[in-house]
Order: C-alpha cells, then structure tokens, then sequence
C-alpha cells in the first residue's frame, strides 16, 4: 500500500496436544490403574499471519521471510496494491523470489469473502453516539450479494455475487485522494491522519451555506432541517475572510463523505442491494471517517441501507493475494478460526484509540488465523441461521455484565496459572510458561476493558475461548487431562450402582431421578469458581452431595411436567442429539444413564463431544474410551454402539461454549441422516452462556445448574438453581 | 396593475424578471403614477444597477404577449448579499404605494420577508421554488427565445473537433430530469406539469466551486474564477487512471484519460509545488462538474429517464461545464443519455414567480 505493507503468509506450528489412549486391560489388575493413558505429543497445524507494518520496516520484513522461509518450493511470491509496483526489484532481489502482481481489486475481493466467510463477528456497524460504538453482525450463512465500496485515492464501487463474480458497476473520483489532496492544499497539512485530526475539531457551519443560512429562520416551515447543508464552501466565497484550517478541514470531510454516501446509495438502490461494507484508506481504523459515512448512508437511503465496516479490512488485500498464490491447495475448503492470542484487536494501532500508540510501539498489527481440521457449517436444525446468535448476553452492551465477568475472570487467573504448571510437572519451563500465559491473558482482559469490541462482540464466550487460546500459545494444550482422568475413573466405578439404583424405580420416579442425576453431574464444573473452590478442599465431594445442593422444584426456570406429560403422551423421538459437557461423574452418572434410558425408549441418540479440551469438558477422544467402558458394563449401551443406535460425534470446538452456527460438518451430516427430532443442550457455558434464547426447528431441553452466584441473581435465582427449559418450536 | 415582477432569492444571486409593457396607450401613460414611471425608466434605460446589479440584455425576450399585454421580459441579477440594499431602494422609490404584490421564491423569500416588510413596507408573496422553477421552464421554452429555439444540445459531444451546439425541441418534454445547479444542485423528476418529484440533491454545486476557488486562488468573483479555469490544466491535478495503471484498467474497462482522484495529485508536496492557479480553478470546475453529471446519471437511471436538462446559474458563461456534462452522460451511458440546455440557465424561479403572480391576478 501507499505508507503500509500487509503481509500475509502460512506456517506450520509445532505445538503440544494432549492425546488420550486406552491401555490394553487384558489380564491385567485393572483395579488401581488409571483408566487410560495420557500423553503429550508434538502436533504440527497450519496457520495463516497476517501482519501489517509501515513501509520502512520493509527490509527488516524481507530478512525476516529470508530466514523463515522453509518452503524452498516457493518460487513466487504474490503482491498487490501500489507498493507492488514500487518494491518489486527490492524483494525480487533480496529473496530471489519472482514477484507475481496480482490485480488489486480481484484480490480485494477474494480477501472480503474469506475474512466474511471464516471470521465471527467481522462485520460492524459504527454508531458513535450511541452506548455501543461498534455494532457487531453475526455471521449470514449467505454472503453474497453485497457491494464493496473501496475509498482508496478515489471510489470503487463492486458489486459481488459469487466467490468469482464481481462487477465494477461505478466509481468516483472525488475520494481519500480529494480529501488528502484538496486538504492539503487548504490547511497547509500534510499528512492524511492530521487532516482527519484537523476536521475532528472543526465546525464546517462557519464554511458550508446551511439550509437555515438561504431560507433564515423561516426553514421549520419547510419540513426541512435547517442544518443541511445547502452548498458545500459556500460561505467561502469571498477573497476577505479568514477561515480556520480545522473549518475548512471539517467541511471538506463533510463533502467527501456526503458525496460518497450518495453515491453508494444510488448505485445500491439500481441494483437492489441493501450491504454496503466499506474499506480502503479512507476509512481504515479512522472513527471520524466511519461516522460520517454512516451518516451519509441513513441520510441518503432513509435508513434502507447500512453502512458496514470490516474489522480486518486492513488486510483484504493481502489475504486475497496469499489465496490466489495458494489456490493450489484452497484455502476455502478449510474452516479458519480467529486466534485471539495471537491477533491485535480492532485499531489497536489507531492513533484516535491510543494517541500514545504510534510512538510506543508503532503501527504494528496482527491477525493469526488457525486451520481447522474440519469444516464447520450451520446446525441443520437452527430455526434461522441469518438471526441465530449463539451469546446470551452481549458485554459490549452491557457494562454491569461486562464490568463483573472481567473482574471474575482476571481473579481466576491465578488459580488458572497456578494449574497450567501443575498439569506438567515434569517440565522445568513450565511455571515459566505459565507466567508468561497469566500475563497474556491479563493484557488481554486490560485491553477488553479500554476496548470491549476490540474482537468483536464481548461475551463470557469470547473471554473462555480467548483463554484457551493463550493456555494453547503456551503449550499447555489440557490443564485439566489429569483431572479428568482422575474423575472419569471414579465416576465408572459408580456406574453400575447408579443405573441399579434407578432400574428399580418406578417409570414416572425414574424420569425425574434422571434429570436430578443429569443436573447434578452438572455441578462438577471446575470452570466455576464456586464449584472449583469446592472441589479443592473436599475431594470426597460427590454425587450424592451434589444432588444435594441442588434447587428443590419449582425450578428457576420449569417446565418438567410439560417434558414428563412429552414422555408420557408423545411417541418416542426420532434420534437425540446430545451436547455433552463435563468429564466424569457429568458425563458418566448424568448423561449416560439418560443415553441409556433414551435408547430404552427406542430413541437413537448422538453424543457430542468437543473436538479439542476446554477446562475439564469430555473431548470426543476421552468420550470414546468412557464409552467402551460403559459398554463393557451394560448391555443396552453395547448393543446400541454395535447396532450404530448410539453414535459418538465431535463438534469442531474447543470452547466450553456452544455456537451452533460453527459444528463440525460430520455431526450435521449426521443430524440430517437421522433426522433428529430432540436436541438435548447441557451446561452453563452451552445452555446459558449461549444458546439460551436459540431457536430450533425441533424439540430442545437446555439444562443447567447456575454456580456462579452474581448470574444466578441476574436471573432472579440463587447459586446452584436449576434451570430446566423444554421448548417446542411453534408450529 | 403593474409594474409586474418575479423574484428568485437564491443562496448567492438573487434573480429578478421584469415585463416592461411596450403596448401603453396614451391614456394610460396619462394614469401611470410618477412612481411606477421612474421604475420603468430606471429599469429599462440601464444595463447596470449599483455596482453589482447586472441585465443580462443578450436574454431579453422581445414581444411577448402575457396575460393580454405585449411587451419585452427583463432579466436581471445581483447578488444576495445585496439584498438589504436592492430593499432599501424599494423603500427609496415608494414601491409600496404601488399596492402590487410582489412575488417572490427561493429560500431568501423566505429569509427577507421580515425585512420587506419593516424596510420596505412590502408584504412578500411566497412561492415553491420547485413549483417556479417547472413553470418558469415549461414557458419559456414554449414561448422561443426571440424565435429561436430555447433549448438547445451538443452534438457529438466526445468529439472536440465536430461537438456543435444544436437546437433542440422540447414539445413533448415528459418524463424529464431536471438538474438545477445554483450554489447547491437540485434535481427533480418531472413527469406532466403538476406531477414532479424532488428526487435528491447534493451541496457540491456551483458555490462549492466558487468557493473552493477563492480559497485555492484569491480570486474573487465567479467570472474570474471560470476565467482562470479556462487557462488551465485540471491533468496536473488529479491523478488520472493512467497515472495509476500507465494507460487503461482494462479489468474494469476503465479508459486512461478518466479521473480516478480528484486532485490526487496534490497528495505530493512537489506536484502542489508546481501547479498553477488556473490547474487548481481548472480542476475544482472538472471535480464539481464530472460529480454532477454522475449523481445526475444515476439518477436518471434510477428513475428510468433518459432526457435530462440542466439549469442554473452554474452554467451561466460556463461552456466547460456543459460541455463536459455532454460528453459525460454520453460516454458513461453509452449514448442512452442526452444532456439539454436552456438559455435562460439560472431565470426561470423568478419567471415562475411572475407567472405566479399573473395567475393569481
């Protein structure tokens, strides 16, 4: 680009996973050994960068791929934007690579669709007078079509409807270019961040001939507002007054924005678009430019279009250039993750968020973006994937909620820590590591709480998921295996017991016990302070003790009878799905005996487990292994593993949380197979952290103990009340 | 009862018609007041009023049959800011013993009411602009500009060599896009005479290139403004798409010669260095002009047009501008559209404002 250079490239990252194995039991004394066996391994996984940096550090960038680059395959590298042109000898020479220019546009466009495609809470409206400045999208399972209005020294209007097929349909000349241009010859100011600074103070009335300085005071008669503007400049026709560089600099901004946002408009309403995202320089990190343009936009369209913005627009042109050199082996057909670790959040380097910034550190911004093992895609079940949003609550809105969880979350991290390095006590760096984890994931809550959009929409969701991806950054890939190991092996040996004790109640008794069974192995959540607490200081803590703590009937939230009178009168479900959350007594006492009972029933059931470990949630592979067992033990679960009745699923995550829009493309395939009829969602961090107010197209329960106290007052309970939610979707 | 008059108080100028009867018979020459004859003469025997006041002589319609009577229109203009002078003159020649009406459109109508009213003891009658404006349009191009056609076109307006100003006629006008260009720009969808639409407008007009121009140039009135553009080279400014691709961006069809910055340019301190004023009053015309005729174009399509015309007093002596309006709504829409002119540019308000008045009486 013209003063930054946005480097894209992929590497292979070599770090620690946990990996769980069964032992071979034969013949062996079974009693004290550990149910199975877990091993860390070197795992390598793919990784897109995306860096941008200013344009005199380029050298620097050019040594620094000279040594990193391990693909001696590599014969050409990519570029686009200005800047291809202007340093096509200096890396040509430096790397001995062919510099392969691509179009800009084209690459502009190949970027937006991944970054719309790949990234959650991409897209933004801009409201700045309103509580929450930036309005995050949730993801349209739709992209196209939409319209690109690129602001670089002049307009570039796109219209896109597929992966491939875009149209330029338009453009202007008056642009970045007029406003940088035009400015400085006004103001004598140079530089463009200046000129936006200038305009940001001024008052563009004492330039600009309103509606009210033609019409005077008599405009209210009109129906009009006396402060548009009637002519641009129009009190500046005079060759003997004075006007102040930050009036003139302010009206420009006016002009230039307005006549955009007309045009953007116009050429929307012709083709019958309603998404306008906005990118190029013009309006790149800049608040000032962003809230003129919204304006322009409900102005001119009478609010029937939006003006939205990108959170990495910054680097649409470097990622489109990086897949057109990798269209080899297509990016697209993989699922991409936002790696909150290694990502710096939104205008991190804008000089009007950190006007210190710039002279710390300077303009130095990332984006990491991990590849997914599998593709992701939409749970078929969602009532309306474009209107589904997983959160519950949304903590950029929220500054009680926010203010809370960000205080509940850094005085967990010590605990937090303080576990990460004692699940590897073999290894000498890793307190080491551990410290340097505690101290990522503290910066992060800091900038969380200057700037809550910083990643997109703030949740409780979002603060789980970006530790886990710091833990991740810092090799500690499963804080919790030894735990959960521990626990899995525990809850087994009780499992024959339980499930005698609930074969000899009665129908309609034996129903409810298994909710209880299921509620109470909820409480075993060591993501929970309340619980975690307890489970440190009184390791005989059980079953039984759990279902004590719990709620009695009426529930916080109730609606048993109408599940137990479902039961009763319906005839039994199709095919359950299941989203499993805790290890151990949760998985193995509460869900299993409810698995059994289903199945019973002649309901088959799909058990989902999250792909990777997240606090002390059963992942896919540990489900795999207390399943085998469990079969061992009872005959109504072998049969149903045998006969595929009861099948065992990942879901492509590793959050404690839930988005149903991002699911492993097997479950779902799996879902439609089946034709599930019955979702069945357990836990604080899928049924109430998210997923909460979800609609489905099917029957629903969402289950949870609340072990958090300030939650269980927000939603008008105590700690460990029990919310038990049986939804059916309205015909 | 005479005297009959139009005003048009716009933004900037304010424009006035004045029906000067040529058929006054001998007894009513005898009844006409002192007062109505002094305005009469003063009007008619001069070019020039105060030092801004201005006829345009070159516009008077000659003969004209209005409401009965025969006689010549008048157009003159001056400029907003004299407002309280051109009342105080009022005041001066006893207008309002007169007990005419005066009536009056635009925003200043509305503006300087009260000051007709205490300085000049006169009691305003005020009109739609837009209402004026079609009227006023409608006329004057019915009536012919001393026999000659009023609204006229460029042919072959891509090519400088043969591009010609030719008579165009305007019988059956509907639909049309009208585009006022006065200090801001308005632009109607007109469909029959009292069916018309305000469809957008936008503030970059003709006080925006005025403006800008004193700002960049020192110059001072808007004759010296169109003067120094004339005189310059709008290339050096803006930054064209070759100066970006080295010739056209054929991905997008885009030919070399078109503006893709808008004084671009003067991004780099050596390129503000080196131009003149006239590349800047130049470009600041090519800027406003080429951004006009785009929104115009969009409209039109938007509203399924393909005849728009253009007035105000933007274009006044501004051949650059309606030229390249021309050539622009030609070339982006592929021949589809056609740019027309009036001769009467920024006059028809106050025309309407007279008819107004005519009509009421």
């Amino acid at each position: 680009g013209g003063s930054l250079t946005k480097l894209a490239y992929y590497s292979t990252v070599q770090h620690k996973v946990a990996r769980v194995r069964s032992f071979d039991h034969s013949g062996k004394d079974i009693e004290n050994e550990p149910l199975y066996e877990i091993s860390v391994q070197e795992e390598i996984t793919a990784r897109l960068h995306f860096i941008k940096f200013e344009n005199t550090y380029i050298e620097t960038c050019l040594d620094f791929i000279k040594d990193h680059l391990v693909n001696t395959e590599t014969k050409v590298i990519k570029a686009t934007g200005g800047g291809a042109y202007k340093f096509k000898d200096l890396i040509e020479k430096k790397l001995g690579l062919k510099v392969d220019k691509e179009d800009v546009m084209t690459c502009l466009i190949k970027g937006c669709n991944f970054v719309l495609r790949n990234i959650p809470h991409e897209v933004f409206a801009y409201q700045k007078d309103s509580d929450t400045e930036f309005r995050f999208q949730s993801n349209h399972p739709n992209i196209f079509p939409y319209l690109l209005v690129n602001i670089g020294s002049g307009v570039s209007i796109v219209k896109v409807e597929t992966e491939d097929k875009f149209e330029w349909i338009g453009g202007s000349s008056i642009g970045g270019g007029t406003f940088w241009g035009l400015g400085a010859l006004l103001t004598k100011t140079k530089k463009f961040d200046e000129l936006l600074q200038l305009a940001a103070k001024g008052q563009h009335t004492n330039v600009d001939m309103l509606v009210k300085d033609v019409y005077g005071g008599a405009y209210q008669t009109l129906g009009l507002s006396g402060n548009l503007i009637a002519s641009s400049f129009g009190k500046s026709t005079t060759a003997d007054k004075e006007f102040s560089k930050e009036d003139m600099a302010k009206s420009l901004l006016h002009m230039i924005s307005n006549d955009i946002g007309q045009l953007a408009c116009l050429y929307a309403k012709l083709h019958n678009l309603d998404k306008i995202y906005f990118g190029g320089f013009f309006i790149r990190g800049h608040p000032v430019t962003m809230r003129t343009i919204t304006y322009s936009i409900n102005f001119f369209s009478k609010g029937e279009v939006q003006a939205l913005f990108l959170r990495h627009e910054g680097y649409l042109g470097a990622i489109g250039a990086f897949l057109k050199g990798a269209e080899q082996d297509n990016p697209n057909q993989y699922s991409w993750g936002e790696n909150y670790a290694g990502s710096s959040g939104l205008m991190s380097t804008s000089p009007d968020v950190y006007p210190m910034q710039r002279t710390r550190s300077g303009t130095f911004d990332m984006l990491e973006m991990d590849r997914l093992e599998r593709p992701l895609v939409n749970l078929p079940l969602l009532k309306d994937p474009s209107t589904y949003i997983p959160d519950t609550v949304d903590l950029t809105d929220d500054a009680m909620a926010r203010k809370y969880w960000l205080t509940c979350f850094e005085e967990a991290l010590d605990g937090v820590a303080k576990r990460a390095a004692a699940s590897q006590p073999d290894s000498v760096d890793a307190p080491e590591r551990a410290e340097k984890f505690r101290q990522k994931y503290w910066n992060k809550l800091q900038t969380l709480r200057q700037q809550p959009f910083a990643y997109g929409t703030l949740t409780v969701r979002s603060l789980l998921d970006t530790r886990e991806h710091c833990l991740n950054e810092f090799n500690f890939p499963d804080p919790y295996s030894k735990v959960k190991q521990k626990e899995n092996g525990i809850a087994l040996k009780c499992f024959q017991s339980v499930i005698e004790s609930l074969d000899s109640l009665g129908w309609e008794e034996r129903q409810f016990a298994l909710v209880k069974g299921l509620l109470a192995g909820n409480v075993f959540d060591w993501g929970a302070k309340a619980v975690s607490d307890v489970l440190e200081s009184e390791p005989q803590f059980g079953f039984e003790e759990a279902k004590s703590k719990l709620q009695e009937r009426p529930w916080l939230e109730d609606s048993y009878s109408q599940w137990l009178e479902r039961l009763k009168e319906g005839p039994p479900h199709k095919c359950a799905l299941i989203f499993a959350d805790n290890s151990g007594i949760d998985i193995i006492l509460g869900v299993f005996p409810f698995v059994r009972e289903l199945l019973s029933r002649g309901t088959e059931v799909i058990l989902a487990c999250n792909s990777g470990p997240a606090l002390n949630d059963v992942t896919y592979s540990e489900s795999l292994i207390v399943t085998e067992r469990i079969a061992a033990m009872d005959p109504i679960i072998q049969s149903a593993l045998r006969d595929e009745k009861l099948l065992l699923v990942q879901t492509g995550s590793s959050s404690p949380c839930l988005d149903l829009s991002r699911l492993d493309k097997g479950l779902a395939v799996l879902v439609r197979e089946r034709k599930t009829d019955l979702v069945i969602i357990e836990g604080m961090g899928r049924a109430i952290h998210t997923n909460y107010y979800a609609a489905l197209k099917c029957e629903s329960l969402k289950l949870a103990v609340i072990k958090n106290s300030w939650l269980a007052d927000r939603l008008g309970g105590k700690i460990f009340s029990v919310i038990f939610k049986y939804e059916v979707p309205c015909q | 009862v005479f005297p009959w008059f139009g005003l048009d108080i716009g933004g900037t100028l304010v424009k006035l018609v004045y029906f000067e009867p040529k058929d006054i018979t001998a007894e009513e020459e005898e009844e006409e007041v002192e007062n109505l004859k002094s305005i009469r003469k003063y009007l008619t025997s001069n070019v020039a009023y105060g030092s801004t006041g201005i006829r345009d002589v070159h516009l008077e319609l000659k003969d004209l049959t209005l409401c009965g009577r025969k006689g010549n229109l008048h157009f003159i203009r001056f400029p907003t800011h004299d407002m309280p002078a051109f009342i105080q003159m009022g005041s001066e020649k006893h207008f309002s013993s007169l007990h005419t009406t005066l009536c009056a459109t635009g925003g200043g109508a509305y503006k300087f009411e009260q000051d007709f009213r205490t300085m000049g003891d006169l009691q305003l009658c005020k009109l739609d602009e837009l209402d004026c404006l079609i009227k006023g349009v409608l006329y004057i191009d019915s009536v012919g500009f001393n026999g000659h056609s009023e609204c006229y076109y460029f042919e072959n307006p891509t090519d400088a060599e043969r591009c010609q100003k030719l008579p165009f006629n305007l019988e059956n006008p509907y639909p049309l896009l009208l585009v006022n260009i006065g200090s801001g720009v308005s632009i109607l969808a007109v469909y029959s005479k009292e069916n018309y639409k305000r469809v957008t407008g936008t503030s970059l007009g003709g006080g925006t290139f005025f403006g800008l121009c004193c700002l960049l140039t020192g110059c001072s009135t808007f004759e010296e403004a169109l003067e120094m553009a004339s005189r310059g080279d709008s290339t050096k400014v803006d930054k064209l798409v070759r100066d970006i691709y080295g010739g056209d961006y054929e991905r997008f069809a885009l030919p070399g010669w078109a503006v893709a910055s808008s004084f671009g340019n003067m991004m780099s301190k050596e390129k503000r260095e080196s131009v003149s004023k006239e590349d800047l009053a130049k470009a600041t015309l090519i800027t406003i002009t080429n951004n006009i005729g785009s929104i115009a174009r969009m409209c039109a399509l938007n509203e399924n047009i393909n005849r728009v015309v253009f007035v105000g007093n933007f274009l006044r002596i501004n051949t650059i501008s309606m030229r390249l309006l021309a050539y622009a709504l030609d070339y982006w829409s592929k021949g589809q559209l056609k740019a027309l002119f009036l001769e009467h540019e920024g006059y028809f308000g106050a025309v309407g404002a007279l008819l107004e008045l005519l009509d009421s009486a």
